[in-house]
């Protein structure tokens, strides 16, 4: 509740202290010019593509993408050949991939805190682990789990486990010892130094291993499609690949690109909500570590 | 407890320290005796100074007594009952405010209640009331990090209070304030000790701010800490700027520096 009051608050002020001073010219934002390069580029590939006449199958103009995309979405949700089926099976395998993952991590990482010598023996592991690229291990686990959603789901999982558990881990060390002391000078159970200290100040830290996990969240779900799988936009890929219809593949990348960002979004969102007492610039230097 | 009863306990020896002994890593190469036989005692109700050098243990002493740290040899007893971990009644102030960021102002003074399991409605009623104390009124819903250094010290001496502790122990508490709002911060905490009528353990390196807020202060010297002197403090109450210009609060001072020279602590 108090929570609530702060942030809102925070909000107004600054509303306030826009409109106390109207006159000051506002810089122009570079979002705008983002936007503005943005325009330029597509203008440039699409003129440059008719213009040196280069052939659809080594890059499609802008204007291909945009009618395959069209073409793609304009279907049945249901439709085998359509965008919104395939799109609707990669979301829901990096989805629960990254739910069961992250949740997996983070639970590691609370117990494996909570004893500082079963730490110990588990960081080489840890690290052995982490070191392997995981993306290896696709091919094994789509012949244990099948072409089906569950294999993708795995895949996921396991690439996105790794940054939540080593950053939850590093939070949960970072704890100020002084924290602690407070806590144990009011006769604090582990219970109560965790729920009212060391979670909170491990926080930042695991944020920073949600976001990473979140970009390798989709590459998990496309490997795994690339090695087997009956839908999702990594078949689409391989299929329109083979079709030679590159304008509809550059399509798809613009679809995964798309979840990419509204994933990120979603958990920058929700950390600027969690995270409300952390000066920004704090905050970006813990996700850029 | 009738009157007659807190009369008497106001008067008695409410902590009594006997030949305390505390050596870090004892056996080993790095052996330190922190603490060398201190005794002394502390009444009920009174406001104790610690001074002394950095390393003469006064610190070590001040988490003995709050529970944090366990002694090596003799005893330390609270009301007769010997001092081994933390107690509910006791309350401390470390030298950083040690607010927690991600708490408004009263969210963090009703720490100790979440803590110790007391009643929430009654605890936030008693924490607005100590914030009030503390002169830190509209400022309940404001975060750590929003408020001055003065002020976070503040709050942490209103969340130190709020379980109502008998005896509060600071540990160096205005060392990281500039000295104007130093000298406005002890004038606040008398104002505090006599309005709570808690017994309050200083630990300081500023000899005139023991002086200024102790009815006595105990000295010690480095190397290893030992408890050189104890001096009571007789200037009257309520003290104020004009104290600290009074010959008698000079000549207490130049006393206690006296005798730093004399242990060589200066050198």
């Amino acid at each position: 509740m108090s929570e609530m009051t702060t942030v809102s608050r925070g909000a107004n002020a600054t509303k306030e202290g826009a409109a106390a001073r109207p006159k000051m010219r506002r810089p122009v934002s570079p979002k705008i010019y983002s936007l503005i390069l943005l325009v330029a580029l597509l203008g440039a590939w699409e003129g440059g593509v008719k213009l040196f006449q280069v052939p659809q199958w080594l890059l499609p103009p802008i204007s291909d993408i945009a009618v395959a995309l069209w073409n793609g979405f304009a279907t049945s949700p249901f439709a085998r050949d359509g965008f919104w089926y395939h799109s609707f099976i990669t979301t829901a395998e990096t989805v629960l991939g990254y739910l069961a993952g992250c949740g997996f991590g983070l639970a590691l990482g609370v117990t494996i805190s909570q004893t500082q010598s079963l730490e110990a023996v588990l960081r080489p592991f840890i690290v052995a682990f982490q070191s392997l690229p995981k993306v290896a291990v696709a091919p094994i686990i789509v012949l244990w789990l099948g072409f089906g959603l569950a294999s993708k789901v795995a895949i996921v999982a396991l690439l996105t486990f790794f940054p939540v558990l080593i950053t939850a881990l590093a939070g949960f060390q970072a704890v100020e010892p002084e924290r602690i002391e407070l806590l144990r000078s009011l006769s604090a159970s582990r219970w109560h130094i965790f729920t009212k200290v060391k979670f909170w100040t491990a926080l930042p830290f695991i944020f920073a291993g949600l976001e990473m996990a979140a970009a390798f969240a989709v590459v998990g779900a496309i490997v795994g499609e690339f090695v087997g799988a009956q839908a999702g936009l990594g078949v689409l890929i391989l299929q329109l690949d083979s079709a030679m219809d590159v304008g509809g593949s550059f399509a798809v990348f613009v679809i995964l690109s798309l979840m990419g960002i509204a994933l990120s979004a979603i958990i920058r969102a929700l950390q600027n909500r969690v995270l409300f007492w952390q000066p920004r610039q704090q905050s970006q230097r813990t996700i850029n570590l | 407890m009738t009157d007659a009863g807190q009369q008497g306990a106001l008067s008695r020896e409410f902590i009594r320290i006997s030949r305390l002994r505390k050596i870090f890593g004892p056996g080993t190469a790095s052996e330190l005796i922190a603490l060398k036989d201190i005794t002394c005692s502390i009444r009920e109700g009174n406001f104790v100074s610690i001074v002394g050098p950095s390393g003469c243990g006064k610190s070590t002493l001040l988490r003995i007594l709050a529970g944090l740290l366990d002694y090596s040899e003799g005893s330390v007893t609270m009301d007769d009952q010997p001092v081994r971990g933390t107690r509910r009644d006791v309350g401390v102030v470390f030298q950083n405010s040690i607010l927690l960021p991600w708490r408004t102002v009263l969210d963090n003074v009703m720490l100790p209640a979440e803590v110790l399991g007391l009643d929430i409605k009654a605890a936030r009623h008693r924490a607005r009331e100590l914030l009030a104390m503390v002169r830190l009124e509209g400022f309940e819903n404001r975060l750590p990090g929003e408020l001055s250094g003065g002020m976070q010290q503040r709050a942490s001496i209103a969340r130190a209070l709020l379980h109502d502790p008998r005896i509060l122990l600071m540990d160096e508490p205005f060392g990281a304030l500039d000295a104007m709002t130093r000298e406005q911060m002890n004038m606040e905490l008398q104002r505090i000790w006599a309005e709570s009528r808690k017994t309050i353990v200083l630990i300081t390196h500023s000899i005139p701010e023991a002086v200024f807020l102790g009815d006595v202060v105990f000295v010690m010297t480095a190397r290893p800490g030992t408890l050189e002197r104890v001096i009571p403090v007789d200037l009257p109450r309520p003290r104020n700027m004009t104290t600290m210009s009074a010959a008698a609060f000079g000549a207490k001072t130049q006393e206690i520096r006296a005798l730093f020279n004399h242990a060589g602590a200066f050198d």
